[in-house]
C-alpha cells in the first residue's frame, strides 16, 4: 500500500508491447500524488493563471471555474441555444464538452475511441507508462473492456438491490441521530446547515459501516475525498498526502485478517480474480475507490435535493401528503440535480459529431447536462416531482453504470424522508456555497427551520 | 444479437409482449423498482423477466412505465 499511495518515480522502462500485468496494482492513483514528469503522471500544458476566470463557456469552458457549478444549468442552456452540441476549450491541454443527451450517450457507449484511464480532468494525466488503459489505476472505474467487466463483476454482488435493501433501518437510525444532534430547535429562529450538519455525514458513515470501520474515523475519509475531487486544479504532487488514509486502511485489512467478519472488507479479502485471492493492494484500492466514488457524490445529491425543497413549499407538501410520490421524486431529484460529471480521454484520433478529436484530449461527460436536454425530457428545466417518464442518466450510461446506485438511492430516499419528517417546513437562510469541480452540490447550506 | 429488436407480433391487438435485452441492461434497476411484478434482479443486480412474453392485462401500465424509464433502452414492448 505504501508504494501504491506514494508512488516513486520509476526508472525502469516498459516496452510498448508489454503484456498487461495479470494483476492490477495501484502504481499511480486516480488522485495523482506523484511529482510532475514521472512515468505515471504527466503535467498537461496548462496553467490556470494564464487563463483566469471564464468569460465565455462556449469557447473557454472550465468546470472548475468557481462560477460554473452555481450556474451550470444556465451554462448548458446557453450552449444548447447557441447550437453547440460539443463545446471545446483549450484548458487542461485541450478538452471537449458534449452537452446534449445524444452526444453524452455516444461518448459513454464508445469505449474504443474513448478510454476511462482517467476520469477526472486535471492538470496531470496518466503518462505512457502508467497502468495500461484496459486496467487503469482504480478498476473498474478506470478500466476499459475487456478487463473492466471482470473487475466490475467482482464488486457487483454486495451492491445488488437485495443486498442493499436490508441497510434501510441502519441508514434511518443514522439520519435520526444526525437530526437529534442539531439540538434544541426554535421554529422561525433556528438555522441549521443541511450540508455540513446532515448530508455530508450520511454516505461516509454508511460506507464505513458497510466496510466494518470504526465510526469515529469519518473526518479522515471526508478530508481524503475533499483532497481527491475538489482540488483538481492544483499541481500533481501538491494535493496533500493520503498516506495516513492508506496506512489506516492497511491496518483495517490487517484487523480483518485476524478477525474476519461479515462485512464488505472481509468480502473483498475473500474475493478471487482469475482463481487467486486479491492482494492487499487491490483490496485497499477497491476500498479507496468506493470512498471516492460514493461519498461526496451522494452527499451532493442529498444536499441539492434539500436545497430544492427549501425553496419549494409545494413539493414539500406533496411529499408529506402523498409519500408514494417519493418513487418518482427521487428520480426527479437525480435528474434535475445530477451531481456527477465524469470524463474520458480520447484513445485515438477520431471525428466525433463533426469534431476533430485528438488522442489524449480530454472529454468531459456531463451527465447532468444530458439530463436537462429538452430533446430527451419534456420541460427539461422544470422540476416535476411526479415526472413519470424519466430516462435520466445521473448514474451514467453503458458499462460503467454506477455500481453504488442502489445504495445511493436508498440513502437519498431515507435522508429526505427523515429530514422532512422532522422539519416539514424550512427555507434558505443565507448564502449557499457550491462545490468546485466535477461533483456538483451545495457544501454550505444554511436553512431556517419554520413552524410546522 | 445485441440491439436487435424483437419482431412485432401480428396476431391480436390486445397481447402485449415484453422483451428484455440482457446485453443492453446495465442494472439501473428502474424496472425492478417500478414493476416488481414483472421484473426480478439477480445476484449481480441485473434485471430478469419474471415471465417471458405476454404481459397480463392488469400489468400493462406497469410494463409501459418500466420500458419508458430504462436508461439503456433495454426493455421493448410489442403489441399493446
Ligand atoms: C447519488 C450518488 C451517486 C451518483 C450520482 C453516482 C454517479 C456515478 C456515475 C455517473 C458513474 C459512471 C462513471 C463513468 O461513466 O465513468 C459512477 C460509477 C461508479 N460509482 Fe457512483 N454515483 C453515486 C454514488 C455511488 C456510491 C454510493 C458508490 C459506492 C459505494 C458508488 C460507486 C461507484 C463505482 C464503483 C463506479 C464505477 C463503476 C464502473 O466503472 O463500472 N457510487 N457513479
Ligand atoms: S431499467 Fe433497464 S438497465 Fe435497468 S435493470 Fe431494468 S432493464 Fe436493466
Amino acid at each position: 500500500m505504501t508504494d501504491t499511495l506514494d508512488p516513486q518515480p520509476s526508472t525502469e522502462t516498459i516496452p510498448e508491447d508489454a503484456p498487461a500485468p495479470s494483476e492490477f496494482g495501484m502504481r499511480d492513483s486516480i488522485i495523482g500524488d506523484s511529482p510532475e514528469g514521472t512515468d505515471v503522471w504527466q503535467r498537461v500544458p496548462y496553467n490556470a493563471d494564464d487563463y483566469g476566470p471564464v468569460s465565455d463557456f462556449a469557447t473557454d469552458f472550465d468546470h472548475a471555474d468557481k462560477d460554473y457549478n452555481p450556474n451550470a444549468p444556465k451554462v448548458w442552456k446557453q450552449l444548447r441555444d447557441d447550437g453547440c452540441p460539443v463545446a471545446h476549450s483549450d484548458r487542461y491541454g485541450g478538452m471537449w464538452i458534449p452537452i446534449t443527451h445524444e452526444a453524452v450517450h455516444d461518448v459513454a457507449y464508445d469505449t474504443d475511441n474513448f478510454t476511462s484511464r482517467s476520469v477526472v480532468v486535471a492538470v496531470g494525466r496518466p503518462g505512457d507508462l502508467a497502468m495500461p488503459a484496459p486496467i487503469g489505476a482504480v478498476p473498474p472505474i478506470s478500466s476499459d473492456p475487456p478487463f473492466h467487466g471482470k473487475a466490475r463483476r467482482m464488486l457487483l454482488p454486495p451492491f445488488a438491490p437485495k443486498q442493499i435493501e436490508p441497510w434501510e433501518d441502519e441508514v434511518r437510525i443514522l439520519c435520526r441521530r444526525l437530526l437529534d444532534q442539531m439540538g434544541e430547535i426554535t421554529p422561525g429562529e433556528s438555522v441549521v446547515d443541511a450540508a455540513v450538519q446532515y448530508a455530508q455525514h450520511i454516505p461516509v458513515n454508511v460506507i464505513g459501516r458497510m466496510l466494518g470501520f470504526p465510526e469515529e474515523d469519518e473526518a479522515l475519509f471526508r478530508e481524503f475525498v475533499h483532497v481527491a475531487l475538489e482540488t483538481i486544479a492544483q499541481e500533481p504532487g501538491t494535493r496533500g498526502g493520503i498516506d495516513d488514509l492508506g496506512k489506516y486502511i492497511r491496518a483495517q485489512i490487517e484487523d480483518h485478517r485476524e478477525n474476519p467478519r461479515d462485512d464488505l472488507t472481509s468480502y473483498l479479502m475473500n474475493m478471487e480474480l482469475d482463481g487467486e485471492k486479491l492482494s492487499d493492494d487491490i483490496v485497499g484500492g477497491s476500498i479507496i475507490l468506493l470512498l471516492v466514488a460514493g461519498i461526496d457524490t451522494t452527499w451532493s445529491a442529498i444536499g441539492s435535493s434539500l436545497w430544492h425543497l427549501a425553496q419549494s413549499p409545494g413539493d414539500r407538501q406533496r411529499l408529506a401528503d402523498d409519500p408514494e410520490v417519493m418513487t418518482f421524486a427521487i428520480e426527479e431529484f437525480l435528474r434535475a440535480y445530477a451531481p456527477v460529471t465524469m470524463a474520458r480521454m480520447v484513445a485515438k484520433d477520431n471525428e466525433f459529431h463533426g469534431c476533430p478529436m485528438k488522442k489524449d484530449d480530454w472529454v468531459l461527460l456531463p451527465f447532468p447536462a444530458a439530463n436537462r436536454d429538452p430533446k430527451q425530457f419534456e420541460d427539461a428545466d422544470s422540476f416535476i416531482i411526479d415526472r413519470e417518464i424519466n430516462r435520466h442518466s445521473a448514474f451514467g450510461l453503458g458499462i460503467h453504470r454506477c455500481l453504488g446506485s442502489n445504495l445511493a438511492r436508498l440513502e437519498l430516499k431515507v435522508a429526505i424522508e427523515e429530514f422532512i419528517a422532522r422539519f416539514p417546513n424550512f427555507e434558505l437562510a443565507g448564502d449557499v456555497t457550491w462545490s468546485v469541480g466535477q461533483i456538483r452540490g451545495p457544501r454550505v447550506l444554511p436553512v431556517r427551520i419554520l413552524a410546522d | 444479437m445485441p440491439g436487435s429488436e424483437p419482431v412485432p407480433q401480428q396476431e391480436t391487438d390486445d397481447t402485449m409482449q415484453i422483451h428484455l435485452d440482457a446485453e443492453k441492461c446495465q442494472g439501473h434497476n428502474r424496472c425492478y423498482a417500478l414493476a416488481p411484478e414483472l421484473f426480478d434482479v439477480d445476484d449481480y443486480g441485473q434485471a430478469v423477466l419474471m415471465e417471458e412474453g405476454d404481459v397480463p392485462d392488469g400489468l400493462k401500465d406497469k410494463a409501459r412505465l418500466a420500458a419508458a424509464n430504462c436508461p439503456e433502452y433495454a426493455i421493448t414492448l410489442t403489441g399493446d
